[in-house]
């Protein structure tokens, strides 16, 4: 089974030379952790900079330069800021090559939905429907089940959405699923779990087609 | 001659009333205009509708207004750094319209470039496109979203000169030059404040055209809502 990070580790095998990528926040963040040796990534933050460097020095914390999460940051070489329309613009447009965000549910059909819990939890959509509404690429990194024990990979989400038949992958602590008609395709199960346990876990229709290696993350 | 330079935040804000539409610039509270919004404090204008991406922390940005009852309505895209927000919200106390970031930005973009709306897919087949007109271009679902009317839209920049040209830094640049486009009415307030000329025109990122008051501000506290560093090697 993974950790966050291992989750993170996993989906910075999926970045690809040269790519824009949309980080969300939460475990998606950590992906900026793994980026793979001799690969050039781009993170664009959607408050308006692209190039996000690490994360500052004490001695050197800038209010005015903050990421979507509202951590601060830096900026690295070639970075540059825009306001918000830009921001949303080069995502509308389909700029942004890959986008990782978390998710409350994910449908076998390919919808997500994690902004809102009614009656309970009402933080906001954020960027979060532009991104799944454009995203060419959109990779769900969550947990698979939720604090319940119930999963989150489901027939129909069960929370309103964020997005329609958006997710074309998800990575949980337990495996590595693309999304494809006819349901959630099992690609790489976790170290040491197995497929039947993955399959207790997963309410929406699992595809399992011949042997299913375990993930190698180093 | 020009008169935009007023000289507080107080006398900028003074003919806003209770029940005006206003839009407040920042992203979280990175780019906030800290000093109007304190002069709206101490003013005590009520049933204000404020269009602003987030709702300030507690005790901090549009927070402070929320604390003190005078917004009856939120237009925003996130809320959740806002525990008085929350509570006030799922009381009923609060009405709040959540909307895509995105479509926020472009709202006002709209409203700025004088356009009455504009086409977004953000929201095709979720609670936000409820009662919305939908369109298809190219195989694709798009919703109609409205240029944002409001009466005041109130920023904060870096530099600004006595004509209004405006400039920001970094990234609490984000709704601000969107929202100087599109406010009735709009009042910029300036870390730094120039004679018309000494600003490099080329650098401008807001034309002065857009901005009808702009001051000076003071004591910025500039709070960071998650600082977070690394350590040296």
């Amino acid at each position: 089974m993974l950790d966050k990070f291992g989750i993170a580790k996993r989906i910075a095998k999926e970045l690809q030379d040269g790519y824009y990528v949309n980080l969300g926040i939460g475990i998606p963040t950590l992906v900026a952790n793994y980026v793979p040796e001799g690969i050039e990534v781009i993170l664009q933050s959607e408050n308006g900079l692209l190039g996000i460097g690490p994360f500052p020095y004490a001695d050197e914390v800038d209010a005015d330069l903050i990421n979507a999460g509202k951590q601060t940051v830096t900026t690295t070489n070639g970075s540059s800021f825009f306001d918000s329309a830009m921001s949303f613009g080069m995502i509308r447009s389909g700029r942004v090559d890959l986008t990782v965000l978390g998710a409350m549910e994910v449908a076998e059909n390919g919808d997500i939905a994690n902004w809102k819990i009614p009656g309970k939890m009402v933080k906001g959509m954020g960027g979060a429907m532009d991104l799944v509404a454009s995203a060419k690429n959109i990779i769900v990194a969550m947990q698979h089940v939720n604090k319940a024990g119930e999963s989150k990979l489901l027939k129909r989400c069960s929370l309103p959405i964020t997005g329609l038949g958006c997710v074309k992958k998800v990575v949980t602590e337990l495996g590595v699923f693309d999304i494809i008609p006819e349901g959630f395709k099992l690609i790489e199960r976790a170290p040491g779990v197995s497929v039947e346990y993955i399959k207790e876990k997963t309410e929406g229709n699992l595809i399992v087609v011949g042997e299913i290696p375990e993930m190698i993350l180093d | 001659m020009l008169k935009k330079i007023v000289s507080n935040a107080d006398e900028a804000i003074k003919d806003i009333q209770d029940g005006a539409v206003i839009m407040l610039g920042g992203f979280g509270l990175c780019g906030i205009p800290e000093n109007s919004i304190t002069a709206l404090v101490k003013k005590g204008v009520k049933s204000l509708t404020c269009i602003s991406n987030n709702a300030g922390v507690d005790d901090f940005g549009i927070g402070l207004m929320l604390k003190t009852r005078q917004v009856k309505k939120m237009i925003s895209s996130y809320v959740g750094e806002n525990a008085e927000f929350e509570r006030q919200l799922l009381s009923g106390e609060l009405e709040v319209e959540l909307i895509p970031q995105g479509t926020l930005a472009t709202r006002c973009m709209a409203t700025g470039y004088g356009m009455p709306a504009i086409y977004t897919p953000a929201g095709v087949g979720t609670e936000v496109a409820i009662g919305k007109e939908t369109r298809e271009f190219d195989g694709k679902m798009y919703l109609l979203e409205h240029a944002f009317k409001s009466d005041f839209a109130i920023v904060k920049a870096w530099k600004g000169d006595a004509h209004g040209n405006l400039i920001f830094r970094a990234t609490s640049r984000n709704f601000n030059p969107l929202m100087a486009m599109a406010g009735k009415i709009t009042i910029a307030e300036v870390e730094e404040l120039y004679e018309a000329g000494e600003l490099n025109p080329d650098e401008i990122h807001t034309p002065g055209i857009y901005v009808n008051r702009i001051f000076k501000g003071s004591d910025y506290e500039k709070r960071i809502e998650q600082v977070t560093t690394r350590l040296k090697a």
